[in-house]
């Protein structure tokens, strides 16, 4: 089991100009996640999450405090922690096989292996026939889908996802819903999902990470079990429309209000 | 104009004129292709007018038959010791090998502008000194270095397209999508890989619009070269048939060079589409 830790992480982005004032975007977040976790970091604009998940990506360094993996300080990006971007970041130069086969051939592994490993990832995202696809021609979830293969093709141990589902129409968005929860329960990664969608949040969790805007400060980090009753074989319409749901969300939705108006108080 | 705006009555007029069976009302425009092809018909008919009703001396302005005549002869016997198709070669293998000589500089050079300070700093100002040069400007010194031998026609080509290239390269590489950058790195790449791997395969389309631009450029650069200094060649062609005033080889010459420079625009779109089909599908 590997363990992804922020202690005390703070980050600041230097002033912009001279007059402008340094920014604080992270103020002293404490939270980890294991390798078989789900754990999802809502928040509103402002609260820092995208430079939380760029932290853990290695992208960026900490002001304050520090990213670990397994007990050792990230320096940089490393193929153990994959990325899946939110405007899938394909490359139009490669078709989808090749794109699920770009962290393969970094590594240096030979033509035909790549090939038969990019294949098998493709099935496994549900794009079996697809590899000469030109990416450009695909759609949004499938794009999605190429990037999540493409992730997993770097073997990591950790998956972090940019709000992946951002840029999806509602009805792809709740498909994709259930097939990241599929992908993640069959991969044993670690995932750390970044997104606005209080209703994705408490699908997609085991453990929900609520962060509160300007500066971003972890206002909660709650359990989540309704991943579990989805996974085990439960539609997600039902799972939805269940009081336990209905509860939840509104807790949650409280809690990210709650923090906003505390903050516009202090502001 | 009246054409192209649909104005009903201004159309109608005109289609009942041709076409009175046709209904007056949900007629198309005129498409844009058909008024440049009768332009040009109707240019060449006025040309063929003037020169039959003898307006001109066939000294300054020969018949469009008499061009077309002696195409054919440039064709078959050729003039001043080639054959046209010679002429073409000499002319494009010189803009080609200039194409060659300025990719191999240009690429890495655009590539080291748009990644590094130290290669901005060191290179913009070069660019910027010959970007605003004309060729021809140059070319006199070109010729007091080199001679006036192929080497001489191929570097002037070569400094000609060189801007371009690099101009285009280095906006390209600036314009590579941060998340393309990161991503490669995520999955462990290291500098040079990314560069290799995603900066310049992103950078391709800038690139090769680039190059297309070039090779405007470098054509009507090497006509001018030539008309300076040559023995064989397109330029060469035209500015012996103007010294002996055979007018006629002279406009049939005018004539292939720009078909040829038309011909190299059409190929360089379609080795953008070839290359970089995402390009222009997105």
């Amino acid at each position: 089991m590997s363990q992804l830790s922020f202690n005390e992480v703070s980050l600041v982005y230097p002033p912009r100009d001279r007059r402008a004032a340094s920014q604080l975007v992270l103020d002293r977040v404490t939270v980890s996640l294991a390798t078989g976790e789900f754990v999802v970091v809502i928040g509103r604009s402002g609260s820092g999450k995208t430079s939380l998940l760029n932290l853990a990506a290695g992208f960026q360094e900490p002001t304050g405090g520090t990213v670990k993996l397994d007990g050792n300080t990230i320096e940089g990006p490393g193929a153990e922690r994959a990325v899946v971007f939110q405007d899938d970041a394909l490359y139009p130069w490669l078709d989808a096989r090749d794109n699920v086969a770009f962290p393969l051939r970094l590594r240096g592994v030979g033509e035909r292996e790549r090939r038969a490993r990019a294949d098998e990832l493709l099935d496994l995202v549900g794009l079996t026939g697809a590899g000469n696809r030109r990416v450009w021609e695909l759609s949004g979830g499938m794009r999605q889908r190429v990037g999540i293969a493409r992730a997993l093709a770097a073997e990591p141990r950790f998956l972090l996802l940019d709000e992946p589902l951002g840029a999806l129409d509602a009805l792809t968005r709740n498909r994709m819903q259930t097939f990241l929860l599929d992908v993640w329960a069959k991969s044993r990664c670690g995932a750390l999902l970044i997104t606005h969608s209080i209703d994705e949040a408490l699908l997609l969790a085991t453990r929900i990470v609520v962060l509160s805007p300007n500066p971003g400060r972890l206002a909660a980090d709650i359990t989540s079990s309704f991943a579990a009753d989805i996974l085990a074989g439960t539609p997600a319409s039902v799972v939805r429309s269940s009081p336990a749901f209905k509860r939840m969300h509104d807790d949650v939705t409280g809690l990210i209000n709650s923090v906003t108006l505390e903050e516009e108080l202090a502001a | 104009m009246t054409l192209t705006t649909d104005q009903e009555e201004t159309y109608n007029s005109d289609a009942n004129a041709t076409e009175p069976a046709r209904a007056p009302d949900r007629t198309r425009p005129v498409p844009i292709f058909l008024i440049s092809l009768l332009t040009v018909v109707g240019l060449v008919a006025s040309w063929a007018a003037a020169t039959s009703a003898e307006l001109v001396s066939p000294l300054f302005l020969p018949s469009p038959a008499a061009v077309a005549l002696s195409l054919l002869h440039l064709v078959s016997v050729g003039f001043v010791d080639s054959t046209l198709l010679e002429h073409v070669q000499a002319s494009l293998g010189r803009v080609l090998g200039g194409l060659a000589v300025s990719v191999v500089i240009g690429v890495p050079a655009g590539l080291a502008i748009g990644t590094s300070r130290i290669g901005r700093g060191v290179l913009d100002p070069i660019v910027e000194f010959l970007r605003p040069l004309p060729p021809l400007a140059y070319l006199p010194l070109i010729i007091i270095w080199f001679g006036i031998g192929e080497a001489s026609k191929v570097t002037v080509i070569a400094l000609s397209m060189l801007p371009s290239i690099i101009i285009s390269t280095a906006s390209g590489v600036r314009c590579v999508p941060k998340d393309h950058i990161n991503a490669a790195r995520a999955f462990g790449a290291t500098k040079g890989q990314v560069t290799l791997h995603v900066v310049l395969p992103s950078a391709l389309p800038s690139i090769l619009t680039g190059t297309r631009i070039a090779l405007g450029a470098g054509w009507s650069t090497l006509v001018a070269a030539e008309l300076v200094a040559a023995t064989r060649g397109l330029g060469f062609m035209i500015q012996s048939a103007a010294q002996f005033l055979v007018t006629d080889v002279v406009i049939a010459g005018i004539a292939v060079i720009a078909l040829i420079a038309i011909l190299l625009e059409i190929a360089a779109r379609a080795l953008e589409r070839w290359l970089a089909p995402w390009a222009s599908a997105s």
